[in-house]
């Protein structure tokens, strides 16, 4: 048995997938990205090999993706996160056509065709506004570990209305609010309504088609699930292992290498 | 002389021959400025290079000034400066590094610019005239502001030769016959119409040269990039319009792209992807911007940039040397008309270009301090993804700022470009078996 794997470097963490031939994840793991970069994604690979029992000598092929791919120094070749997450999202539901991607510091918004080919997508430019990190700065702001915010949201019954862009305006937005005597609750179901908003304008910006998967850290987030589902009128897939979505994906296209290369005359894959 | 060595005297020729002539051109402005000698201040769409010989104006097209200060690295402390004067971080850059070098009496990083004479702008821009202003204020010189009838609508400019072509032509002659009052008045020369009818002939010959040479970049592979190399040529189109070295470079560049498409010779990377280019390069990292593209094996065989401002250049109209003054206003009309229209009707000859050169991607790169260029840009997108069914990248970043540039965002997107385009033609290929 052959095993294929990938390896999602974001900027907040590191996930590792492996997958068999049949394509069913054999082990995963996630870490801290931290400062040294290489050294997080052969952590998260060795933990990943280590949760499934298998030999780092199985692995015939390793994808690297994410902001730090070209860090992953074992790999044998890269892909972006845009080109893996779409297929990720559409081996665990083949009926995806709009991806939405909330990562540490950019969120993604990617159409798909039914093959997984990309048709278009689009990111946040040059600023984390709308992503995990504004979640971060409104932790900070109101002192609550992050895995609270979601179920404190939930609880809030009017949202304030949160109009900075900026994640770090954000943060003195979020105490000026409280020093107007709002509730917690209610700044937190205004600060995920804000970057639901803007979430939102990107999935306009590449045309929003059902079935709609949402993937990333923040789909741990609850309340996001929630507010994205209200505002899109509709209820966006979650998987359980969301999170890993980017390095599945990369595992999938690592797969596809070692079936092209037994292949009698190999065509050459994407 | 072997093919060997006749290969080796042609190819790469233009871009060696187009960098010296760069150099001497601003080595001659920075004698004019040690003179003190007053220059014609112009721009790339309408810079009338033609008439404005005639009277022996060094010619300086700020636009060139300031993506050169952002290509040799220094832009930010020409930015700055013009912050710290007042100019807001949102306003063109290319007028703020203008704004800068006026502030520093003309010091650039390619030698002195001399000061203004008179400044000679149209209304393809409306930053053009702002920016003229900002000179009258400052030396108190003429600006001439030329206005040029646009296209009615998409695909609705009047025909040559219509009454509606004729009425605009005599607007345009009009106020081109104020010109020569203005500069005979600045320069203290006569204005001579023999002089006009040579420089006239040198605009021809760069024209058709111009025209010939994007024509050949049809062939597969491209005879040269559209963003890297066309770059120089461009230069070369505006800062010797209507001189003996413009013609002259353009006749030897079309004999090298035509010994190049003869030969099948390409550009140095092996071509895998054919791409369109819209909107104006991202001068602050502008070879590694390049590179992005050409590690994956695209070459950008055509782009806006090279027509809207090539000042008309990329008609290949050819002026008639019998009327001059008629014939220049018609070249204009055509030209800014034309540069108007590769921003606001952009789509049909996108669409026209993509089958012309066999196209397998369209990248759009709005830029954040020109909203001339950029506003429209996502629906021109979606019109042309209507009508072609072609991959589109749309990467944002600067043609100046380097403030707004994040090499590893644009690489991110323009990697996951071209993984699509490589996923589509593995399927295409697995679908016909």
């Amino acid at each position: 048995m052959a095993y294929a794997a990938g390896v999602d470097v974001g900027s907040t963490q590191t996930k590792a997938v492996v997958i068999n031939e049949t394509r069913e994840i054999v082990g995963r793991a996630l870490t801290d990205t931290g400062a040294n970069v290489m050294r997080a994604a052969e952590s998260a690979f060795h933990e990943a090999l280590t949760n499934g029992g298998i030999s780092e000598e199985e692995v015939e092929f390793v994808v690297g993706t994410g902001y730090g791919r070209y860090k992953v120094t074992f790999g044998n070749t890269q892909v972006t996160e845009i080109s893996c997450h779409a297929r990720g999202s559409v081996h665990m539901f083949p009926r995806t056509r709009t991806v939405l991607d909330m990562g540490g510091q950019d969120t993604k918004a990617i159409r798909v065709q039914p093959t997984g080919e990309i048709v278009d997508f689009c990111m946040n430019d040059k600023c984390a506004a709308g992503t995990g990190r504004f979640l971060g700065a409104a932790a900070v702001a109101l002192d609550l570990p992050i895995a609270d915010l979601g179920p404190t949201a939930l609880r809030g019954e009017r949202a304030v209305k949160i109009s900075t862009t900026c994640t770090v305006f954000a943060e003195s937005e979020v105490l000026s609010w409280l020093g107007k005597g709002k509730k917690i609750e209610d700044i937190l179901l205004g600060v995920h309504e804000s970057i639901a908003a803007r979430s939102i304008g990107l999935l306009r910006r590449v045309g929003i088609e059902e079935e709609v998967t949402f993937t990333g850290g923040v789909t741990k987030n609850e309340a996001m699930v929630e507010t994205l589902n209200k505002r899109l009128g509709l209820k966006v897939n979650v998987g359980e292992g969301a999170h890993y979505m980017g390095a599945l994906g990369a595992a999938l296209f690592a797969l596809d290498r070692i079936v092209a290369a037994r292949a009698p005359a190999a065509k050459g894959a994407a | 002389m072997t093919d060997a060595t006749k290969e080796a005297g042609i190819v790469g020729r233009g871009n060696e021959a187009g960098a010296r002539l760069f150099r001497e051109w601003f080595q001659g402005l920075n004698a004019a400025a040690e003179e003190n000698r007053g220059a014609a201040y112009v721009f790339v769409m309408g810079s009338l290079c033609e008439l404005l010989r005639v009277f022996d104006f060094p010619i300086v097209f700020p636009e060139i000034n300031s993506l050169q200060t952002a290509v040799r690295r220094v832009a930010h402390e020409y930015l700055n400066e013009a912050e710290n004067y007042g100019y807001s971080p949102d306003i063109c850059g290319y007028v703020k590094a203008d704004v800068a070098t006026q502030l520093r009496r003309g010091a650039h990083p390619m030698g002195r610019i001399p000061k203004p004479a008179l400044a000679v702008c149209t209304n393809a821009c409306n930053t053009y005239i702002k920016w003229g202003e900002i000179w009258e204020r400052m030396h108190h010189m003429p600006l001439f502001t030329l206005d040029i009838p646009g296209s009615r609508g998409a695909g609705l400019a009047s025909p040559r030769g219509s009454e509606d072509f004729e009425r605009d032509r005599k607007y345009v002659e009009a106020q081109l016959r104020e010109l020569i009052v203005l500069c005979e008045r600045v320069s203290g020369k006569r204005f001579d119409i023999d002089r006009l009818r040579q420089h006239l002939g040198w605009a021809n010959e760069l024209n058709q040269g111009w025209h010939r040479v994007l024509e050949l970049n049809r062939s597969r592979p491209a005879v040269f990039n559209a963003l890297s190399d066309g770059t120089i040529y461009l230069g070369v189109a505006n800062g010797f319009r209507g001189a003996p070295e413009g013609g002259a470079f353009f006749r030897d560049l079309v004999e090298e792209m035509t010994h190049k498409a003869d030969r099948g010779i390409g550009t140095p990377i092996e071509e895998q992807w054919r791409l369109i280019f819209v909107g104006v390069p991202c001068y602050p990292i502008f070879r590694r911007f390049s590179e992005l593209f050409s590690d994956w094996g695209g070459v950008f065989v055509n782009s806006t940039y090279l027509w809207f401002a090539s000042g008309g250049a990329n008609l290949g109209f050819t002026y008639d040397l019998a009327r001059p003054i008629e014939s220049l206003s018609e070249g204009v009309l055509l030209g800014v008309r034309d540069a108007m229209d590769s921003m606001f009707f952009q789509t049909q000859a996108l669409a026209q270009m993509i089958d012309d050169y066999a196209v397998d991607g369209v990248v759009y790169h709005p830029i954040k301090s020109c909203r001339t260029v950029s506003t429209g840009l996502a629906d021109t997108r979606r019109a042309l993804m209507a009508v072609r069914d072609v991959p589109s990248l749309f990467v944002e970043s600067d043609m100046m700022d380097r403030r707004v540039v994040s090499e590893a965002q644009m690489k991110n997107r323009i990697d996951a470009f071209f993984e699509g385009l490589a996923s589509r033609r593995h399927q295409a290929a697995a679908s016909t078996g």
